[in-house]
């Protein structure tokens, strides 16, 4: 049967290919936390310029395998990442990489809002100061531009000095995309990035994210799979097994394909019933 | 019909009406008087207090006016009673404490909470929170004992080395003595570190994961990490955790009299020169005062009482400032 690259199984990876849109490459990835397996066997390529969606229902690891990409899972004291994460053929949990490094690359943005309890201005200005810049203009430069990028310079543009607190939730999240945008990152992962917004402001954040596709590579995870259908070129669908031996489950990644692909015609029954809404 | 559950539908109009009246809120009515009478009792323990003290500390205030205040001759036999150098040997014990204490309780605050494993984080905690249970007398028998005696040749050396500097050759000035408002700051320093650090460290804990990993995210160091996220977020309650040991610091009273030397008008910025703090002076003399003298102690213990309280007001405020900075409306 011919392999289709744009449809590749999990397990087609192969470990020498390594093309120049490949941005990241998952090879056997697994993550325990403690003795338990959370997610296992994930492989698969993302390229640059798409937005790639992560589905699939609670506990399947679609976050877990987020966070492996920007070694956010290092935060955890338990988590222990197996397999490997090749970031432009380079292993992210290579010895000699670091963390602190890797996430200026490779930006984040949270299922909760969380900007800095700082000025709107200071917020976005963050990333960059940690990053060396002193110049003030520099900074007001990056600021504007960021949030520009972000749709929300008109909104705040004069009171850049006040609280980010005091901004709507959907503000303060286009504010955290500004902020991660502001450090020039060249992946940008989101964690459910629209939980805990309005229909409204959910449709600002995509139509942003449609919008800086073209500077940035994307990888989303979402619990809503109209918004993967919407946003994304690609979908990966994760799900749960039950273990033997236990009734913790871990996750695995059942199918990874074009958006179209996954939501019309999926090769695996479970993506079918999940994307049908049968189950999930 | 008898024992009707609460959800069970009434028979009559009347029995609903009966059924809501309720009875059930006895133990509520008493639980509220309760809080009340316990509430009260700290503002009548509060206000007798302070009315004991201004009315039997009127004969030595009146006897010296604003003298009591403004002059540092404390001489009970010629019925002179000037109290600012005590006020000044609190005062300055207690920034010496502050400067040596806050740095390093943040740092270790900061260090169980961010750095250190598990298991060290929790042996760290158990043994801090044991030196804050010492007795004080301990802290103050240790300083006279050990500290105050081996220390001299250390002072002699800060004084020596630092002699023409500017600032630090007054701070250890000539002559320096092993008890001294010094070693008084020093043993207060050990004695708050305790008290800051378990405050800091659970207000730093309060920093939301997610604020944390937004800064991580950013590419910060986890030295960023901290300047970026967690202390401007616990900036308020830092504060009030350095206040409180700063109070504790003020009214410390036997572990300061026992090392600070009991030298009576000193004041000097030589943190190596003897001294007395306002506390120190009350325990030492009250048993031998006549009524006026003893009026004169208790117009101190006012006068310190009224210190404490200020400084209070100001990291209330300090704090809440720095909240509502944070928390910011539009």
């Amino acid at each position: 049967m011919p392999v289709d690259t744009d449809s590749q199984q999990p397990h087609d990876v192969s470990p020498s290919t390594h093309s120049s849109d490949e941005v990241f490459q998952l090879k056997d990835l697994e993550v325990h936390y403690g003795k338990f397996r959370a997610v296992r066997d994930v492989n698969m390529v993302l390229r640059k310029h798409e937005i790639t969606a992560f589905i699939g229902p609670s506990g399947c690891g679609k976050t877990t395998v987020l966070r492996c990409l920007n070694r956010m899972n290092d935060v955890i004291d338990s988590a222990k990442v197996g397999g490997q994460v090749l970031y432009h053929g380079v292993d992210l949990y290579g010895s000699s990489v670091s963390a602190t490094e890797v996430r200026r690359r490779i930006g984040m943005v949270f299922q909760r809002p969380n900007p800095f309890p700082k000025s709107i201005y200071e917020n976005v200005a963050f990333g960059p100061k940690v990053n060396g810049v002193r110049s003030k203009s520099e900074l007001d430069g990056i600021v504007e531009e960021s949030l520009k990028s972000a749709a929300l310079w008109d909104e705040v543009k004069t009171r850049l000095k006040s609280s980010a607190l005091g901004m709507s939730g959907g503000q303060q999240q286009r504010l955290c995309i500004a902020r991660a945008i502001a450090v020039q990152p060249e992946v940008i992962l989101m964690d459910e990035p629209c939980s805990a917004l309005d229909p409204v402001a959910t449709a600002r954040i995509e139509d942003l994210m449609q919008g800086i596709k073209d500077r940035y590579t994307i990888v989303i995870v979402t619990h809503n799979m109209q918004q993967a259908g919407r946003v994304s070129d690609r979908t990966g669908f994760f799900t749960t097994e039950v273990n033997p031996d236990s009734d913790r489950r871990t996750g695995m990644l059942v199918e990874f394909d074009r958006t179209p692909v996954i939501f019309s015609s999926p090769r695996d029954k479970r993506t079918e019933a999940y994307v049908t809404g049968r189950f999930g | 019909m008898t024992a009707t559950l609460p959800g069970s539908p009434p028979q009559h109009p009347d029995d609903l009406a009966h059924q809501l009246e309720g009875s059930g809120d006895v133990a509520d009515r008493s639980f509220r008087s309760l809080a009340y009478v316990a509430g009260g009792l700290v503002l009548v323990v509060l206000g007798l207090i302070t009315w004991t003290m201004a009315s039997r500390s009127s004969d030595a205030l009146s006897h010296m006016g604003l003298d009591f205040f403004t002059t540092k001759r404390w001489s009970p036999p010629n019925r002179v009673y000037g109290i600012l150098s005590f006020i000044w040997g609190t005062v300055y014990t207690s920034v010496i404490a502050l400067t040596l204490a806050v740095p390093i309780s943040l740092g270790i605050a900061l260090y169980i909470t961010q750095v250190a494993p598990l298991w060290l984080k929790r042996s760290m905690i158990y043994i801090i929170d044991l030196l804050a249970v010492v007795p004080s007398v301990v802290f103050g028998l240790w300083g006279v004992l050990v500290l105050s005696r081996h220390i001299t040749g250390f002072y002699g050396w800060l004084s020596s080395t630092f002699d023409g500097w500017p600032v630090l050759g007054t701070i250890f000035g000539s002559n320096p003595q092993g008890r001294s408002f010094f070693t008084a700051g020093l043993i207060l320093s050990v004695m708050i570190t305790p008290i800051v650090v378990s405050l800091a460290r659970e207000v730093i804990e309060t920093t939301p994961q997610t604020e944390k990993e937004a800064a991580l995210a950013l590419g910060a160091t986890r030295w960023e990490m901290i300047r970026g996220a967690i202390i401007p977020h616990s900036k308020g309650g830092l504060v009030g955790a350095v206040m409180l040991g700063l109070g504790r610091a003020m009214g410390e009273t036997i572990a300061v009299a026992l090392v600070i030397g009991s030298a009576t008008g000193q004041i000097t910025l030589n943190a190596l020169a003897p001294g007395n703090s306002m506390p120190a002076v009350i325990t030492a003399e009250w048993g031998e005062a006549d009524t006026l003298k003893k009026s004169a102690l208790i117009a101190m213990a006012m006068t310190l009482f009224v210190m404490t309280i200020v400084v209070n007001m100001i990291a209330t405020t300090v704090v809440n400032r720095s909240m509502k900075k944070s928390r910011g409306g539009a």
